[in-house]
């Protein structure tokens, strides 16, 4: 009797789950489907989920038409360089700041977050300006310095969170055992927080890939990673449904693996900590 | 070689005096043991020894040469955590062998040491182990394994028995106190066990507020505290104290009796009092005796102990086992003591 | 765990990150801060005369000024209200137990790695577009008008976009905050004879504060700047109808070229943006610190 009434209650929140995920999950797979539907089937008044002729043509188009692996590798070394990059700056400080606490650990970090509050607008023209006079505008490596800059805050706070769970005890006997801190952090403290760090990378991988503020306005053609790729888009060829929906998959799906791959390790970095 | 010599340090945490200027002097090989209550800088003391904290002023000499600003890990001493502290992440060998390869010391070496470490401590079955599929019996073997191995002059221990049941205790008391007899190595060692305290220590030091109030071998502490303090730190249960002397009936100032040093009589004595609580232990029994005027006292009887609540009793101190204090709680000499127990 | 000798290289350590961002939030906002007082518009090279607060006077009595005040915070507050309601409703659903709980997880946050251009596109024209989006095909369907979103509910239409981008972010949190709630605490409620609402309101919510700041702060930090979202959609119009403070100033000084105005604009943004820092520090650091 019980078993049979839980059962019902199971089957009932698996129903709504299920439909309230699938809704949110739609738009991205309906652009996937779109994206091998020829244009005139992608506007049809009476729209098919999966019954129609399906084709690679829109691929071999966006392929044909723009420098896609141009813009998918300006991608990767801007995400990648700029956290790897990143990392290297936050971990001795998050170090300093879950190790080595002062009173004013608190408002530094709390200070290093609220730079994150700072509106991009309010550097925008200097930084513009700034970039042009040194010949950054429109390099991968003018993105990366930016892109460190602005996801570091961030890097340091979920690093700081994860290295304050480790007991000082632990990297005190190190030093009792005669390490360095040097041998320290990278025998010790690495190691024991590598879950905490590559979560800390993955976070900033994606929020680099996606990041469309600075890409947009720093780059036009050389170093323009996806996002730039994707905006090129937005008309009037946004139109061809099936182009549009092939270039957004290219866009997303590189990233949208990676983020399923990493999902449990992500939640609780993109927290800060705030949940456990 | 490890003598350890602590002149004049003090530790202050921002405006908060931890340590009183303390002076110390540990002799190599030697087992001293630190007690005292909860927060009296028995552990910020061991951690400034290591180097893992700053002496404010003051000066810690190890082998006779200045090492007040000397980096742990160039101290040369070892330390014992309560946590045991061990490396999650690399297996009971790779600890072991951690503090030897940060020493460069060869491939050939550590494995032979590691070796002879492990037969001593019963580990060699877990060697390749990390230390979370160990017992806390066995990582604290192991945290021992990686002080040992690398031939410190001092070791250091910060409460390493507390995580432990209590006959694991008893089994890990004696393998230490066994370490110190054949490695002959200079042992600090702090605890809130009376009973570790008493067993292993040369020399005792009881803190109390950052300060010691005294250092001496278990039975000198025991026998002659040199004030109410340490009179009632030392020993369990703990010594009486009460006010009134119980002759004269005159107020005086703090008079001091352990409890096994009183002896019990259905006619007549010092104090006369009613049963309260008994406790029971078999081989012992703890009265806890209310004496009009004087409190609660705690009285050791026999196993065979035969008052019941309420039962009307009457206590007496034994010869010359009577402490008193002066107004500062100063031991007074102990003629003196005699003179009023007449 | 402190010595001096780990002091000083705690600083060391900390050094470069503090400089770096230092230099990275001070020089460029001196900057802003000198151009805001200079007539400096790149398509009339002349002496870049410092002309006092006007620059700021144009910007602070724009009409469009106050219309992006409101619609930045209407943008702020409508997303962080929906995420924050839909997040905890479908948080307390995906702690039930259900059949297929991970492909269910796996859905509901993918759309926070979509790139933001990307989900505005998708959004405006295989969505939202009057003509030939599948709203519009719905509508026709059920047979009532089909909406013209960017025409006529701007500002709502972009909210609903990046509610969809932050509501993954919101339910997933809330979701492992949920999941580390003490299962007894509820049980001794259920004992106390307590019904769902009133274990929801004391126990579940309270249990959900810290997850809750977490969620308000990192969403305020990137919501207060949304760009890529209008820009692909609407460009902020019609009129100034979904105009934000950064997409004012974007167009104002790098459309129109206009430094100066751009810069006191900037000043504008940076000073709202501090006002609504202080608010959540405060909120942070009474619950996020332990
Ligand atoms: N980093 C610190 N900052 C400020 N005060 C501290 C710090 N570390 C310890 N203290 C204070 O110094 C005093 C002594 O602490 P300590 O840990 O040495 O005590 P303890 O004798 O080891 O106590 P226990 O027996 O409980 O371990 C305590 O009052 C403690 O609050
Ligand atoms: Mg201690």
């Amino acid at each position: 009797m019980s078993i049979n009434k839980s059962n019902k209650s199971k089957l009932i929140y698996t129903f709504l789950a299920w439909t309230i995920s699938s809704l949110i999950f739609f738009p991205i797979l309906w652009t996937l489907i779109t994206s091998f539907k020829t244009e005139a089937e992608a506007i049809s008044s009476s729209p098919s989920l999966f019954m129609f002729d399906w084709t690679l043509e829109n691929y071999e188009e966006v392929l044909a038409r723009s420098p896609y692996f141009n813009h998918f590798w300006n991608s990767i070394v801007i995400s990648l360089g700029s956290s790897i990059l990143g990392l290297l700056i936050a971990i001795p400080a998050a170090w300093s700041m879950a190790f080595v606490q002062t009173k004013r650990t608190k408002n530094l970090l709390m200070w290093m977050l609220s730079t994150k509050m700072l509106p991009p607008v309010g550097v925008l023209i200097p930084i513009y300006l700034l970039f042009r006079n040194f010949g950054l505008l429109d390099t991968k490596l003018g993105l990366v310095i930016v892109m460190t800059l602005i996801n570091l805050p961030i890097m340091v706070w979920m690093l700081y969170t994860y290295f304050r769970e480790i007991p000082s005890e632990v990297l005190e006997a190190s030093r009792m055992d005669g390490a360095s801190i040097g041998e320290e952090i990278l025998y010790v403290l690495l190691p024991i927080a590598l879950p905490g760090i590559a979560s800390t990378l993955l976070l900033n991988v994606i929020l680099a890939w996606n990041e469309a503020f600075w890409t947009l306005i720093l780059t036009a053609a050389d170093a323009a990673p996806l996002t730039a790729f994707i905006a090129s888009y937005s008309s009037p060829e946004g139109l061809f449904y099936a182009k549009l929906s092939a270039a957004s998959a290219m866009a997303i799906v590189p990233i949208l693996i990676l983020g399923w791959f990493s999902q449990k390790q992500l939640v609780r970095g993109l927290s800060f900590g705030a949940v456990k | 070689m490890g003598s350890i010599n602590l002149k004049q340090v003090t530790k202050n945490f921002g405006d908060v005096s931890v340590i009183k200027p303390i002076d110390l002097e540990i002799k190599d090989g030697e087992f001293i043991v630190f007690v005292g209550p909860s927060g009296c800088g028995k552990s910020t003391l061991l951690r400034m020894i290591a180097g893992l904290e700053d002496t404010t002023s003051g000066n810690i000499e190890i082998d006779g040469e200045d090492a007040t600003a000397t980096p742990p890990a160039k101290r040369g001493l070892a330390m014992v955590f309560q946590s045991y502290a061990l490396y999650p992440h690399m297996t009971v060998r790779n600890n072991i062998a951690f503090p030897l390869k940060r020493a460069k010391v060869s491939k050939e070496e550590i494995e032979s040491k590691i070796a002879n470490v492990a037969k001593i401590l019963n580990l060699s079955d877990y060697l390749e182990r990390k230390p979370g599929q160990l017992s806390g019996g066995q990582r604290q073997r192991v945290a021992i394994g990686r002080a040992i191995v690398r031939q410190p002059s001092a070791f250091l221990f910060d409460e390493p028995l507390s995580n432990l049941d209590a006959s694991l205790r008893v089994n890990m008391r004696l393998e230490i106190s066994e370490l110190h007899k054949t490695l002959a190595t200079t042992m600090i060692y702090v605890t809130h066990d009376q009973v570790e305290a008493m067993t292993m220590a040369d020399r005792i030091a009881v803190f109390n507020a950052g300060i010691i109030e005294q250092v001496g071998s278990p039975l000198e502490l025991y026998n002659t505290p040199a004030n109410k303090f340490v009179a009632g730190f030392i020993g369990s249960p703990k010594m009486n104290f009460m006010d009134v002397d119980p002759i004269t009936d005159d107020p005086t100032c703090c008079l001091g009796i352990r409890p096994e040093h009183i002896e019990i009589s259905t006619e007549a004595g010092m104090w006369a009092g009613k049963v309260g609580v008994i406790e029971h232990l078999g081989s012992e029994t703890f009265l806890h005796v209310h004496v009009e005027g004087s409190g609660t006292f705690t009285v050791k009887a026999g196993g065979d102990c035969p008052f019941v609540y309420g039962d009307k009793i009457f206590l007496s101190a034994m010869d010359n086992k009577m402490l008193h204090f002066d107004a500062a709680g100063i031991t007074l000499p102990q003629q003196h003591a005699s003179v009023v127990s007449i | 765990m402190a010595t001096t000798n780990s002091r000083t290289l705690a600083r060391l350590m900390l050094f470069p990150s503090v400089v770096l961002l230092l230099a990275w939030m001070l020089v460029p906002l001196c900057m802003t801060l000198y151009f805001s007082f200079l007539d400096y518009n790149l398509l009339t090279p002349g002496n870049n005369e410092f002309i006092g607060f006007l620059n700021y006077e144009f910007f602070l009595t724009d009409p469009a000024f106050i219309t992006s005040f409101f619609n930045t915070l209407l943008l702020v507050g409508g997303v962080l209200l929906i995420t924050l309601g839909g997040g905890i409703g479908l948080a307390i659903l995906l702690d039930q137990a259900i059949w297929g709980r991970n492909y269910v997880r796996i859905m509901v946050l993918a759309p926070f790695f979509v790139m933001p251009t990307v989900s505005a596109l998708v959004w405006k024209n295989m969505l939202m577009n009057p003509v030939n989006g599948l709203f519009a095909h719905f509508a026709d369907w059920i047979g009532v008008t089909p909406i013209d979103f960017f025409a006529q509910i701007p500002l709502l239409s972009i909210i609903i976009i990046v509610s969809w981008q932050w509501l993954p972010f919101a339910a997933l949190i809330l979701l492992t905050s949920i999941q580390s709630l003490d299962r007894e605490q509820l049980e001794a409620a259920d004992l106390d004879g307590a019904g769902p609402f009133s274990k929801f309101y004391y126990i579940v919510l309270p249990h959900l504060g810290r997850a809750i700041t977490a969620v308000i702060l990192i969403e305020t930090i990137f919501l207060l700047s949304i760009f890529a979202e209008i820009l692909v959609t609407t460009s902020g119009g019609p009129g100034y109808e979904s105009t934000n403070i950064t997409y004012l100033i974007y167009t104002q000084s790098l459309l129109q070229f206009d430094v100066g105005g751009g810069s006191a604009g900037g000043i504008v943004a940076v000073i709202i943006a501090n006002i609504v820092a202080i608010f959540l520090m405060r909120l942070i650091g009474k619950n996020l610190e332990d």
